[in-house]
């Protein structure tokens, strides 16, 4: 039922983030999101209407510099045909002022025609319009004969050139210019036109003019011109009737209109262009044409109309012009418009062009978007699904392994063992998996939140060499941490998440090397770097004598830049220990970088790309020959880099690996370093300072690892590199060595103890220690044979460790046995020595059992045999540091004393509050049961207990237990 | 020649014992807490493992005269066989002791007794077993 309400959370959750896809867009976009063509064709229609109107204007401008240009012309030429014609019309009214005067004013007359024709020839060039000019005199019918006979021929008409008949007056031509002799005697009034200019001339007394019509003697048009010629001088105001009485004669010419128009046009400029046509429009509703074709011809649609006046006010005419050609059309308008239109109609195809893009980059960034979230949610729901699938799997795996457990108890056959026992292993395999799985789970969830607390880094390490120090000796691998003595005792940190990556690190190095060394080591990452950059020059500079011999074990490490070359120059100012604060002293962060080197395996060289990838395995063959799943270091990766460091490796294949990695952490408060230090540091027992001890070591990265360790005891060290100079120095020396420790190598190339002088005969002779990695039992006898009956530290070495051994030397003084454990218990030992505890049980084996065990621990035991008898001897003030508790016990159980001996305590807490000593009280009460099941310890903790241990003691598992509460807490009896 | 005839005598028997099931690595550690201290430490424990367990056995049997079975009674004294044979490493006893647990949870009568004679039978196995073997490494 909680899986399946698990499950339909999760559902929840999911649908819930896609609600949050729903949502609109969070942007607003600029750009219409549709209909872009309908926009680009009324952006081209706009601009298309823009583009006439601009043409347009600029057209106008250069139609009316055209029109101009026509009027000006057209005026030009009308004011020019004007004057030439009012300047003939002039001299014929000279030449009406000569006949006058010297044909009627003088008697007898001094004009004939040979007078008037030689005088108007020669002054012809004044008419250059007129063909001709003639006198005609006014003659009655009355006085017909008289003059017909005076001037010897007949009147006649113009038409026929007959005699005239009958008429009332007549106006023969008697003076005629030569180029119209023709004219002589030919009735003027016998032409219409001519008779109608005639009586309107002398009515008018000024000169008039005919109608166009064609001209006598040539084809052109022309028209004539007549003005009247009187007998005596008019006054001005003369009436018509005077006027005609006063009639003498006509004088008439001929203007031929044609061809002065043609002379005039001939002169001016641009007479290609124009077309020049002249009319009389006497008559509104007929234009009689006087010059110019009928026919339309040129631009119709540009005509110029000027007036002209020829002084006679009846007759009226004008003069139209017209350009030959049409005006060509504006090529700048036009181009500028075209131009402008096609700029518009491009810069309008890149606005829709654009406005598509960003819409499909757009819809393609929302797609994009959503498909982002979507992409999260799921991660999300895959980290919660993994998370929750792996703790759920891990109650029913409790379940199996407890029951495996019980079955392994009860009598199986070997075949049955084994396979119970595989199951078992399968099991164990399972729940590490599940838990790295949901660690993982975790820190993609971004769940994993690191811790700050003060911690000992040293100590942690020496807690994950001890796990490892069982397989590593088994194997023959020489295992060893050093940490600088820049690295601050306490630094501030997630310890748990450290020691993780520690121990993965360190774990795959151990499952991965079968022989040589790992190597753990810590250094400041500033100082490391400083040095590694120092140290490179002189790697180029010369590379001597190889790698060999110069790394912990002697074998080739891969990175070999961490050679003992550049380590001594790491550890080379940690001479004065704790003067470390040196240049980045102020700051608060400390930069730790930490490496670990195997002389492994190594990595193929195309794996390892792969490595921090989750899941990833170099090799899938080295999954089936060395088991893991791979995602131990895309853990340490991410928890390496929430610790704000990064990892990296350095790996030749056969040769090993060295993965090292940063971290950062953060400086203790200087005070309250001072009060952690005691809680914290691990409780380094301090009756080894001032001792001197000498180490016999050939390896110089081995004896320092050997030095760190003695130093942190408070030991100081010299190094010697044979058992000799060793003896032999501390013969000679002043200060003999408390101790001489020698490496089992060393011991084991010849150099025997026998041949050196023996302290026998001194009173306090140095303590004789062998270290080695392993050894076997032959080694052992020879090695007591040999002399080295203190004692034997088995490695990994670890300073708490090395101080139990060196307690048991040098403490006790008595002659132990060689063999020292050199594991948990040891480290036990260290926790439990001195402490009180009291074993509550109602089975008296086991409470013997139980107190035998712990007292082998260094404890003092006291025992109870009922819940009872515990609440009696635990009635406050007591002396005990713990109590083991069994739960199952007849008349009062472990939880029921529990929870008695947690209310005593908490009254009296109280009583206690006011009070200056204020010490709460608060004993460990661990429960001891055979049952391993989940239940039971929540059971524990409900009644107040501190955890349980299995029955019988499991050293694991005791030291487990018991190092919670007396490394938290520091020692009461101190 | 005598001497190490014995101890080799000894540690044919001990190891018989482990290969045989009647013990396990409990009695190891056992023997681990023997010291100068405590030089007799194992064999104390086992003695006082026998009186007690005789004396468990007596209760047990008183038990199993009455009518009807007090099972809850049976339970809490085989509760204490089995902690205190899983103290010393007895093997065979304390998987018969489960499985008498077994019978009481299922209240199976003819079940219970059955596994009584089998607890019995292992523990006198055992003494035998152990009190020679004690014999002779002393």
């Amino acid at each position: 039922m909680g899986v399946k309400m698990q499950g339909h959370h999760h559902l929840v959750a999911v649908s819930l983030n896609e609600q949050q896809l729903g949502t609109k867009r969070k942007y607003r976009s600029y750009v219409p999101r549709t209909n872009q063509g309908k926009y680009l064709i009324l952006w081209i229609i706009v601009f298309g209407f823009a583009a006439i109107h601009v043409y347009r204007s600029i057209d106008a401008e250069h139609q009316q510099r055209i029109q101009e240009g026509l009027v000006s012309m057209c005026d030009q030429r009308a004011r020019m045909l004007q004057d030439q014609f009012s300047v003939c019309v002039n001299h014929v009214h000279a030449l009406a002022v000569l006949v006058s005067t010297f044909h009627y004013y003088k008697n007898p007359s001094v004009i004939d025609q040979d007078t008037f024709a030689e005088y108007t020839a020669r002054t012809a060039f004044e008419r250059p319009l007129l063909s001709g000019v003639a006198y005609a005199p006014r003659v009655l019918n009355s006085e017909r004969e008289d003059f017909e006979s005076q001037h010897g021929g007949t009147i006649r008409t113009m038409a026929n050139k007959e005699p005239s008949p009958h008429r009332d007056e007549y106006a023969p031509v008697i003076f005629s210019q030569e180029t119209v002799s023709y004219l002589n005697l030919l009735d003027m009034m016998s032409g219409e036109e001519d008779r109608e200019n005639i009586l309107r001339a002398r009515s008018t007394g000024k000169a008039v003019l005919t109608s166009p019509f064609k001209l006598l003697g040539s084809h052109h048009l022309g028209v004539v011109l007549t003005i009247p010629v009187y007998k005596s001088k008019l006054p001005p105001n003369a009436s018509v009737r005077d006027r005609i009485e006063a009639t003498a004669g006509y004088l008439g010419g001929a203007f031929d209109v044609e061809s002065l128009v043609e002379n005039l046009l001939g002169q001016l400029a641009g007479n290609q262009e124009i077309i020049v046509k002249v009319y009389d429009v006497t008559n509104t509703s007929d234009h009689l044409i006087m010059y110019g074709r009928q026919t339309q011809e040129g631009d119709p649609t540009r005509v110029h109309v000027s007036r002209l006046d020829f002084g006679d006010p009846y007759r009226k005419h004008h003069m139209t012009c017209r350009y030959l050609h049409e005006a060509p059309i504006s090529r700048t308008a036009m181009i500028t418009a075209v131009l402008g239109y096609v700029i518009v109609i491009l810069v309008g195809y890149m606005f829709y062009t654009g406005a598509i893009h960003i819409v499909q980059v757009e819809d393609d960034f929302d797609t994009m978007q959503k498909l982002k979230v979507r992409a999260e949610a799921a991660d999300v729901a895959k980290s919660q699904f993994l998370a929750t699938v792996s703790h759920e799997i891990r109650t029913p795996m409790n379940g199996i392994l407890g029951m495996l457990a019980l079955l392994l108890d009860t009598d199986l056959s070997s075949t049955q063992r084994d396979y119970a026992q595989t199951a078992q292993a399968c099991g164990r395999a399972l729940i590490t998996l599940i838990n790295e799985v949901l660690d993982r789970a975790k820190i993609e969830a971004g769940k994993l939140e690191l811790e700050a607390v003060p911690f000992d880094l040293r100590s942690i390490l020496d807690d994950v060499l001890s796990l490892f120090s069982e397989k590593s000796r088994n194997k023959g691998i020489e295992l060893a941490v050093l940490v600088s003595d820049k690295v601050p005792q306490i630094v501030m940190g997630d310890p748990g998440r450290f020691r993780q990556v520690i121990t993965n690190l360190v774990g795959n190095s151990v499952k991965f090397t079968e022989q040589g060394h790992i190597f753990v080591q810590v250094h400041l990452a500033e100082h490391s770097k400083a040095v590694q950059d120092a140290k490179l020059e002189s790697c180029m500079n010369g590379r001597s004598n190889g790698p060999q011999s110069k790394t912990l074990s002697g074998r080739e490490a891969a990175d070999d830049r961490n050679n003992w070359d550049r380590f001594k120059h790491l550890i080379a100012d940690e001479e004065f220990p704790f003067q470390v604060l040196t240049s980045d002293g102020n700051s608060q962060n400390v930069n730790l970088m930490v490496s670990v080197e195997d002389t492994g395996i190594g990595i193929p060289l195309h794996a390892q790309e792969l490595v921090f990838m989750p899941f990833m395995q170099a090799d899938s063959s080295t999954s089936r020959h060395y088991g893991g799943t791979g995602i131990g270091l895309s853990i340490s990766k991410c928890l390496v880099e929430l610790m704000g460091g990064h990892i990296s490796f350095i790996s030749r294949p056969q040769i090993g690996s060295t993965f090292s990695f940063t971290a950062k952490f953060t400086r203790c408060e200087k005070n309250t370093v001072a009060d952690l230090k005691r809680s914290l540091y691990d409780d380094l027992p301090t009756s080894f300072k001032g001792m001197k001890a000498t180490v016999v070591d050939t390896k110089p990265v081995r004896a320092a690892v050997t030095r760190y360790h003695l130093k942190r005891l408070g030991v100081s060290v010299d190094v010697v590199n044979s058992i000799k100079t060793a003896v032999l120095g501390s013969c000679s020396c002043s200060g003999q060595p408390d101790m001489i420790l020698v490496e089992k190598d060393v011991w084991l190339s010849g150099d025997d103890l026998n041949n050196v002088p023996v302290f026998g005969n001194k009173l306090k002779s140095p303590k004789m220690i062998l270290l080695a990695t392993n050894v076997t039992g032959g080694e052992l006898d020879k090695a007591k044979a040999a002399g080295f009956s203190d004692t034997l530290i088995m490695k990994p070495l670890r300073a708490s460790m090395v101080a139990a051994c060196l307690q048991q030397v040098l403490g006790t003084g008595k002659a132990e046995q060689g063999k020292v454990m050199a594991n948990g218990s040891v480290y036990l030992r260290g926790l439990l020595l001195g402490k009180k505890i009291l074993v509550v049980d109602d089975n008296r084996v086991n409470r013997r059992v139980a107190a035998g065990a712990l007292k082998k621990f260094g404890a003092e035991v006291e025992c109870a045999e009922s819940g009872k008898a515990a609440l009696d001897l635990l009635q406050i003030p007591h002396g005990f540091d713990a109590c083991f508790m069994d739960i199952q016990m007849p008349e009062m159980d472990g939880f029921e004393a529990t929870r008695r001996i947690r209310k005593m305590e908490e009254k009296l807490n109280e009583q206690q509050d006011g009070c200056c000593e204020n010490r709460t009280w608060h004993l460990p009460i661990l429960a001891m049961t055979a049952d391993v099941i989940q239940a039971t310890f929540e059971e524990c903790q409900k009644s107040g207990m501190d955890g349980y241990v299995s029955k019988p003691f499991q050293e694991e598992n005791l030291y487990q237990e018991v190092a919670k509460f007396f490394e938290s807490k520091p020692a009461t009896d101190s | 020649m005598e001497q190490n005839h014995t101890k080799r005598q000894i540690k044919v028997t001990r190891n018989s014992l482990f290969e045989q099931g009647y013990l396990d690595e409990q009695f190891t550690q056992l023997e681990d807490l023997q010291d100068d201290a405590n030089p007799n430490f194992v064999e104390e424990i086992v003695t006082s493992f026998f009186s007690d367990s005789t004396r468990l056995i007596r209760n047990v049997e008183t038990a199993l005269e009455n009518y009807p079975l007090d099972f809850c009674k049976l339970d809490d004294y085989m509760h204490q066989f089995m902690g205190s044979s899983s103290s010393i490493g007895a093997k065979k006893v304390r998987n018969e002791c489960t499985q008498f647990q077994e019978y009481c949870k299922a209240r199976n009568d003819d079940g219970c007794i059955r596994a009584f004679q089998r607890v019995k039978q292992e523990h006198a196995t055992l003494k035998r077993k152990l009190e020679a073997y004690f014999q002779v490494s002393l």
